[in-house]
């Protein structure tokens, strides 16, 4: 009766691709907006993850994400340096600073100072140049979509306005290169390198330099530095174990945290925290949560009434096909069969359809991040609109009385 | 249950003895209170093996009611009704289910072909229903189509055939699985003249044998003819059984 079933189904294409489409706008819609929540969140700690090599963050207590520095005074890197555990510990600028390009244009960035000594904590990947050229008079490395964006010259003539192409259309603007001079607060900062880093919840470029330099670029405050980044001494004799490790991890975190009254999280925990303060102190988590359960709602409802209205508009068939000496547990098959078809098949259009924007948008400023887990997610809402779509049809199937086929 | 299990069952069936149908002091109501409808006021009928009844009277007199009872797809209120010795009210929902699916063929008014199966898929639906593979069903359809005249036509969606066309599929569904009660709806109501005869006709020839019964309720006179005995009701009880011919002469008088 399988074969029934799905002949029913697909046999009224109208109705199976209006019951397959609402499923699949449910999907894609869950699908696509977790995916750009997904995104953003993941920008907001992105530097967390670009900085990748630290074991752990230390900074002013009062700090609430990644973008929150609160300077610290450059004593604190000693006393940490002090704590039973700690391997190493290098200081850490990062701040907001406006840059003048060469037009004359200002552009606020965000500026990375790295340890002079190690440069440790530099950007993941280079494109050209190579972070040691940070060492060389004045250097600072550009990150890529910068380069080519907001730090990018555009193309003027000798009164200011824009050079066209021979379409009309002004030429694209070039962009920074190594070589090109910036000034950074009014001191002079060559380019040294270009670099790739992950797109950040501000989207402003980032600028990498040696620490002196940057607290050397910052206007002159007390306090400067905005996180020491510690790496943990391992002893040969520790068990090496994940679990083992974070164990350790979070031990010293509380030992420093002890000892200098200053916030010590492991760099995962950071990107948690920094995550937890968007989700909590900002509308971002409402409107996209709102737009899921609005795509899970209207899918619901399409496929639902269309579902609902197949089963009622087979009515005497199923009738039919009960008299004929099809049981109820048969009949309830039928319809779970034909609820996890479309409900399949509305999934995989639906999940493909997000992937595809998210594969369309790739490179461009949208954040669109897929999880595994967000697939999990979808697939969960999709089982659960089709149990609430089929629930009223299987109901309607099941107390129907063989004998309307006589009526 | 296969084909040829099924075959197997009809052809170690026991002779008929007794009676097919026996019905005495069947009651049934419907609704409650003041809107409660006496359907059925004590129906005493008996079908022979082998024979054709036509249940025949107005509108509302309990006809849909009594083949439903007799088919097992309502409950009877009191009385007794057993069908080849089995009696529904001692079989539980599922096995009532299975007896109905193995043991009686339908023909309704309106078909209730499934629309988007093909005239053989409809026709092997029984056959699905007993357990019966796919391509083993379809293929056994095509020679019962044969049978109603539609070899041709196995492939057709029910949209593509006449009334006529649909009805002969829909009776070549109710024989598929030999069933030993054939009960049919107004078989002919929906059809012209000449196709109700037809229909009636190919009733008659491939539905009847020595260890059936059919039973047909229907309004239409022009196929009395048709049937061994004719039963007439009126408010709920049989109020005489006959031959057509017996029935005609009543009538004239």
């Amino acid at each position: 009766m399988n074969f029934v079933a799905l002949k029913m189904l697909v046999g009224d294409r109208g109705k199976y691709f209006g019951i397959v489409l609402g499923i699949a706008f449910a999907a894609m819609l869950i699908t696509q907006q977790s995916s750009i929540f997904v995104g953003l969140m993941t920008r907001t700690f992105g530097f967390i993850t670009d900085t990748g090599y630290p074991d752990i963050w230390v900074m002013d207590p009062k700090v609430q994400f990644i973008d929150d520095t609160k300077p610290m005074q450059d004593i604190r890197l000693y006393r940490v340096r002090g704590v039973e555990g700690v391997r190493s510990a290098v200081p850490l600028y990062k701040g907001i600073l406006r840059a003048r390009l060469p037009n004359g244009t200002f552009q606020n960035c965000n500026v990375i100072g790295l340890d002079d000594a190690t440069l440790t904590g530099g950007p993941p990947k280079m494109i050209q140049g190579e972070i040691a050229y940070l060492r060389r008079a004045d250097g600072v490395i550009v990150d890529k979509v910068g380069a080519e964006g907001r730090l990018a010259r555009p193309v003027l003539d000798d009164q200011g306005k824009p050079v066209l192409d021979e379409q009309g259309k002004p030429l694209p603007p070039i962009p920074l290169k190594v070589g090109d001079v910036l000034e950074i607060n009014d001191k002079r900062a060559i380019v040294v390198g270009i670099c790739q880093v992950q797109r950040t919840f501000q989207s402003q470029p980032v600028i990498y330099t040696t620490y002196s330099r940057a607290i050397n670029f910052a206007p002159r405050e007390r306090r400067l530095m905005s996180f020491i980044c510690v790496d943990a001494a391992t002893n040969a004799n520790d068990p090496q174990t994940p679990e083992a490790k974070a164990a350790n991890i979070q031990a010293l975190c509380d030992r420093i945290e002890q000892r200098t009254g200053l916030l010590a999280l492991p760099g995962k925990a950071f990107s948690w925290k920094t995550v937890m303060y968007f989700i909590k102190f900002t509308g971002i988590p409402i409107n996209f949560g709102i737009a899921v359960v609005l795509g899970f709602l209207v899918g619901t409802a399409i496929a639902g009434q269309t579902f609902y209205q197949f089963t009622s508009d087979n009515i005497k068939q199923f009738g039919a096909i009960k008299a004929m000496g099809t049981s109820n547990s048969r009949l309830l098959g039928m319809i779970v069969l034909q609820a996890v078809v479309v409900g399949l098949v509305g999934y995989g259009l639906g999940i493909g359809a997000a992937a595809g924007f998210g594969y369309i948008t790739k490179g461009s400023e949208l954040a669109f991040r897929l999880l595994p887990e967000t697939l999990l997610v979808t697939g969960v809402a999709i089982a659960l609109i089709c149990v609430l779509a089929s629930m009223l049809a299987l109901v309607k199937v099941v107390r129907v009385e063989p004998a309307i086929v006589f009526k | 249950m296969s084909t040829a299990t099924s075959n197997q069952n009809i052809a170690t069936r026991p002779g008929p003895v007794g009676l097919a149908v026996h019905c005495k002091g069947v009651t049934k109501h419907f609704g409650k209170g003041d809107s409660k409808v006496l359907a059925l006021r004590g129906v005493d009928l008996d079908i022979k093996y082998g024979e054709l009844m036509m249940l025949v009277g107005p509108s509302g007199c309990g006809k849909t009611t009594l083949i439903s009872v007799i088919a097992g797809i309502l409950d009877r209120d009191a009385g007794e009704c057993t069908v080849f010795g089995a009696d529904f009210a001692n079989l539980s929902g599922g096995a009532r289910t299975k007896w109905r699916g193995a043991n009686i063929g339908f023909v309704f008014q309106q078909f209730n072909l499934l629309p988007t199966l093909t005239a053989a898929e409809n026709v092997a639906v029984p056959l699905m229903i007993l357990g019966e593979g796919r391509h083993a069903a379809v293929k056994r359809a095509y020679d019962v189509l044969a049978t109603v005249g539609l070899a041709d036509r196995g492939k057709s969606l029910p949209s593509q055939l006449s009334g006529g066309q649909q009805q002969r599929v829909a009776i070549a569904r109710a024989l598929i699985h030999q069933p030993r009660l054939i009960v049919c709806d107004e078989p002919t109501s929906a059809l012209d003249a000449v196709t109700g005869h037809t229909v009636m006709r190919l009733l008659k020839g491939v539905a009847m044998a020595q260890d059936r019964a059919l039973v047909i309720v229907t309004h239409d006179a022009r196929i009395f003819g048709f049937a061994d005995r004719v039963a007439s009701m009126n408010d709920g009880s049989v109020v005489s059984v006959g031959t057509p011919a017996e029935l005609e002469a009543v009538h004239r008088h």
